[in-house]
């Protein structure tokens, strides 16, 4: 593939949406920026709520956005209507055609915009073949099942080769196990096609291993926006360390911020590594984060001291939840093996580790 | 116990429901043997005979009214269709706004307001007219009938676009659809089961008026019921039961027909 400078295919900038007015307003969005690059798979993970869908609604013209810019490629797109924006949705119930074939509810687009007849046929008959679909081209919609839906509805948003593809939810109608094949089937998509996606979803684990970026959400404001190892690792705040995956808190004295790193004092009295999120100077006392797979439980005297207090199983690995003796409790999640068990009982005395490169510290 | 609970199983069930039938349907069934009556009573029956359907067939006053009947009731159907899809369109693609209630309720006012005052009101007011332009034809009855059934067309549209999803519409819209095109190709065929099956409502209102009718119609634009109300001040005979017998039946064939059409999904 030729190397291209990193462009922008979307840019949000200062983008709010209020709803209702006078007391009654909300603010669904508030002052939203952020650029999606051309080509990347880019998600808008948050809880309900949290103003993703609103953006996703905005970006794809279903609303208008209360003030701020919607750019595609440099072009304020915020003021058309959304069959003047070359953006395509998948939507979340699929809005599949039911008076229509498959093969007419991919064509719909291509016919929309004008296209020849022999165009559209080729085009559909190419779309059929990246989902999988040739052979039900003629059936109602009604006349399939929810992951061949799902499928068209793809191909339908595909079909007039948008510059950008929106997808809303689209795999929460699914069962566990189709959804993890759509999950591997929409990267596909994506590298294929090297249409830019953004995609909408509350699944932290969705976001986690489909995304090449992930936004974090809450109240209307984008918190962070980073790679999935960047928002997993290196949480910002307490939210997004909150929401994505399981995480221990702790509080601690910062002392010797340089070059993204600080040293933070626990309040067992011993001193570990963290690292700091870029540009930001943390006060003297502030929380950091250690993910329970990233500390390891021993026997002897740790960064940290307490008493075990509850041992959950979970096939690949162990939860050891442990009252610390500082008041605060702490999970250690421990990877299991085939001979012994996790070696430690309720009521043990333990110590915690914590390696030089597992804290982070919070912005709160 | 309570969860055994059944209407059917309380004592008397059977004995009313019997009765409900009786008095519903043993009129009509009456009404219906007499039609086939050979005598000219409606009383006394006189053997088995299709005579007064041949009377009534060959009585060009029944025919004239009937086709006449069609005619308005046909009319009107589809102007008060056309007037009932528009209103369901601009009462439910839209967000509710202070309002919209008072718009239903003057959609559905010929089902509140008691028919004789419609009739008496329209009777004075069409007078007005017909003295101010000199025209007296069809056009005050096609009027009047399109005006009461707009709320009968209106109520199977407004069911079927609300049950629509919106979504449909947004998604055609997000395909390069323009408005009017999403409405040709998404809403109206999607909308077509609501629409046929208010056009059949309208038609089958349309012919079973009276009130409004009597107090509408000038000299000699009699519609079926209103010609049968006629014959009957002047006494009874089987031909009256033998039109009744007709009009029974074509009533039920479309009241069916628009159960099936509405009945249809998608």
């Amino acid at each position: 593939m030729p190397d291209k400078p990193d462009r922008n295919a979307i840019e949000v900038v200062n983008v709010s949406k209020i709803f209702g007015s006078g007391e009654g307003q909300v603010a669904a969005l508030d002052k939203v920026s952020v650029s999606i690059r051309e080509n990347e798979f880019f998600t808008l993970l948050g809880p309900s709520g949290c103003g993703k869908t609103t953006l996703l609604r905005l970006i794809a013209g279903f609303d208008f956005p209360t003030a701020g810019e919607i750019l595609l490629y440099g072009q304020d797109i915020a003021p058309l209507p959304p069959f003047k924006r070359p953006v395509n949705t998948v939507f979340q119930s699929y809005a599949l055609f039911p008076h229509m074939t498959v093969a007419d509810n991919i064509g719909f687009g291509l016919e929309m915009l004008g296209k020849p007849k022999g165009e559209i046929k080729a085009r559909v008959a190419e779309m059929l073949k990246l989902v999988k679909m040739e052979a039900l081209a003629g059936r109602r919609t009604a006349q399939i099942s929810g992951g061949q839906q799902q499928r068209v509805a793809l191909a339908r948003a595909l079909a007039p080769q948008p510059k950008v593809l929106l997808l809303d939810e689209p795999l929460s109608a699914l069962d566990y196990k189709l959804r993890k094949e759509m999950q591997i089937e929409l990267k596909r998509l994506q590298h294929e096609t090297g249409i830019t996606f953004i995609f909408v979803t509350h699944d932290q684990e969705e976001a986690l291993t489909m995304s090449d970026r992930i936004a974090v959400m809450s109240s209307g404001k984008i918190l962070q926006v980073g790679s999935p190892w960047d928002i997993y690792d290196k949480p910002a705040e307490r939210f997004v360390a909150d929401f994505i995956g399981e995480t221990n808190f702790l509080t601690a004295a910062i002392s010797g911020v340089e070059n993204g790193k600080a040293r933070a004092t626990l309040k067992s009295g011993a001193t570990i590594e963290a690292t700091v999120a870029e540009g930001f100077q943390p006060k003297d006392n502030a929380t950091v984060v250690v993910r329970p797979e990233h500390a390891k439980l021993t026997k002897d005297k740790g960064d940290v001291s307490g008493t075990v207090e509850n041992i959950v199983y979970f096939g690949t690995d162990t939860h050891i939840h442990v009252q610390l003796d500082s008041g605060d409790t702490f999970t250690v999640r421990q990877q299991n093996t085939r001979s012994a068990g996790c070696g430690f009982e309720r009521g043990d005395k333990v110590g915690i580790l914590i390696g030089n490169d597992a804290a982070q510290v919070l912005r709160d | 116990m309570a969860s055994n609970f059944s209407i059917k199983h309380q004592p008397g069930f059977t004995a009313i429901a019997a009765t409900c039938f009786v008095v519903l349907y043993l009129p009509i069934i009456v009404l219906v043997a007499y039609a086939f009556n050979a005598a000219s009573s409606t009383s006394e029956w006189g053997g088995f005979s299709l005579r007064w359907f041949q009377s009534a067939y060959q009585n060009t006053q029944v025919i004239d009214a009937t086709l006449r009947s069609f005619q308005i009731g046909a009319i009107a159907a589809v102007l008060s269709t056309i007037f009932a899809t528009m209103a369901a369109l601009a009462t439910t693609r839209t967000a509710p706004y202070p309002g919209l209630t008072f718009k239903y309720a003057a959609i559905n006012q010929p089902l509140m307001v008691p028919e004789i005052v419609t009739g008496v009101a329209l009777l004075i007011f069409f007078s007005r007219i017909k003295i101010f332009t000199g025209y007296s034809g069809l056009g005050y009855l096609i009027a009047a009938h399109t005006a009461f059934c707009i709320p009968f067309a209106y109520l199977p549209i407004r069911a079927r676009l609300e049950n629509m999803d919106l979504t449909l519409e947004r998604a055609a819209a997000d395909l390069y659809a323009t408005p009017w095109k999403t409405f040709r190709r998404i809403t109206l065929p999607l909308l077509w089961p609501g629409i046929l099956a208010g056009l059949m409502l309208a038609f089958v209102i349309s012919l079973d008026d009276v009130v409004i009718t009597e107090f509408v119609k000038s000299g000699g634009q009699d519609t079926l019921p209103t010609y049968m109300l006629g014959q009957i001040r002047r006494g009874v005979t089987p031909e009256i039961n033998a039109i009744s017998t007709a009009f029974l039946l074509l009533s039920v064939a479309i009241v069916t027909l628009f159960f099936f059409v509405s009945r249809k999904r998608d």
